[in-house]
């Protein structure tokens, strides 16, 4: 009985964490499932495409490179380039999910950027088992994915109301995680070498392609910056 | 059949990319991995910041107001209350106000 309370609990706990990529997820995985269908792909692939591939912004741009009939080669370059960024979700979480066991595969599967940014900062309720914690989170994170595009799929262009502008939710998201991790920490400097450092190459080169020189400039700076006496602190304190 | 092959191939890409690093670093995680794990989260949340950002037109009507506005709010009301189901909920729904008068 007592630990079947632990477990509503923990499952609780992962619920409200993950409430704040709902409305994010079941909108835009509404939009994709109707441009999927619009592109003349039914449920059926909306519900694939967002269960195996899960990686919104690789889905959006998927559906037109299937629709136009893309090469095997030519997909797997552009995924490669528009979802390198998960490379580094993955780097910095390495020693996190070291030894999640069974959980292990499905975390590293279902790390996305919104998933990302609720669990990068390694907080878990008290008393809880990290790991089940993380896999609940992630997985919640999924169903509202996969929910919202078969959602999209079925409603097809008939929304019954304009919900412009609810695509926010997402920036607000990162805006509300930067602000709580800014309040938490005792070293500034990450976040600002982020903030900077994505801003000097949006500005150099372009809104089209300066996700990956930002992630290399901001690596580059961390990395020169390891030798600082802060840096060193949170090396030891780990 | 075409389709399902190309849907394979982003599934099996991006779950390559996602494990990679779990599979470089199998045994004892470097030293300067587990820095990156400690200052690249903070670095890339900004970074993600700016990219939602990155489409908005601050030099035309209305200049990005809507979400000068909002983003303020988001991170005022996070200090506030800390309490990101609030922040974010709140927001939004001034963003969607702010876009349908602006």
């Amino acid at each position: 009985m007592k630990k079947e309370n632990a477990k509503q609990m923990i499952i609780k706990q992962a619920f409200y964490r993950s409430l704040p990529v709902m409305a994010g997820y079941l909108v835009l995985g509404t939009g994709f499932g109707i441009l999927l269908r619009s592109a003349g792909y039914g449920t059926f692939w909306a519900f694939a495409m967002s269960l195996f591939i899960y990686a919104g912004s690789m889905q959006y741009v998927g559906v037109g490179m299937i629709a136009g009939g893309a090469s095997v080669l030519t997909m797997a370059v552009t995924t490669l380039m528009v979802n390198a960024r998960h490379l580094f979700y993955s780097i910095s979480m390495v020693d996190r999910y070291k030894d999640a066991g069974k959980y292990k595969p499905y975390l590293i599967f279902a790390l996305t950027d919104e998933t990302y940014s609720l669990l990068c900062d390694g907080t878990v309720p008290e008393g809880s088992d990290p790991d089940l914690y993380r896999f609940l989170v992630s997985a919640f994170n999924h169903s509202y994915w996969v929910a919202g595009s078969v959602l999209g799929s079925l409603l097809g262009a008939v929304l019954p109301f304009s919900t412009a502008g609810i695509e926010f939710s997402m920036t607000a998201l990162f805006i509300a995680s930067y602000t709580e991790q800014w309040i938490t920490a005792n070293d500034h400097i990450p976040a600002l070498t982020g903030l900077i450092g994505t801003f000097v190459s949006l500005w150099i080169f372009g809104p089209e392609r300066f996700l990956i020189p930002a992630m290399l400039l901001i690596t580059f700076v961390l990395t020169v910056l390891r030798g600082r006496t802060d840096a060193r602190k949170a090396e030891v304190t780990r | 059949m075409k389709a399902a092959v190309l849907v394979a191939v982003m599934s099996a890409v991006t779950i390559l990319l996602r494990a990679l690093p779990f599979l470089v670093f199998r045994k004892k995680t470097p030293a300067y991995i587990v820095y990156l794990g400690k200052v690249l989260p903070p670095a890339i949340i900004g970074m993600l910041v700016i990219y939602c950002l990155k489409d908005v037109q601050w030099m035309k009507a209305p200049f990005g107001l809507p979400e000068l506005v909002a983003g303020v709010c988001v991170a005022a009301l996070q200090i506030w209350r800390r309490n990101a189901v609030t922040s974010i909920l709140t927001g939004t729904v001034i963003y969607m106000l702010l876009i349908r008068v602006l």
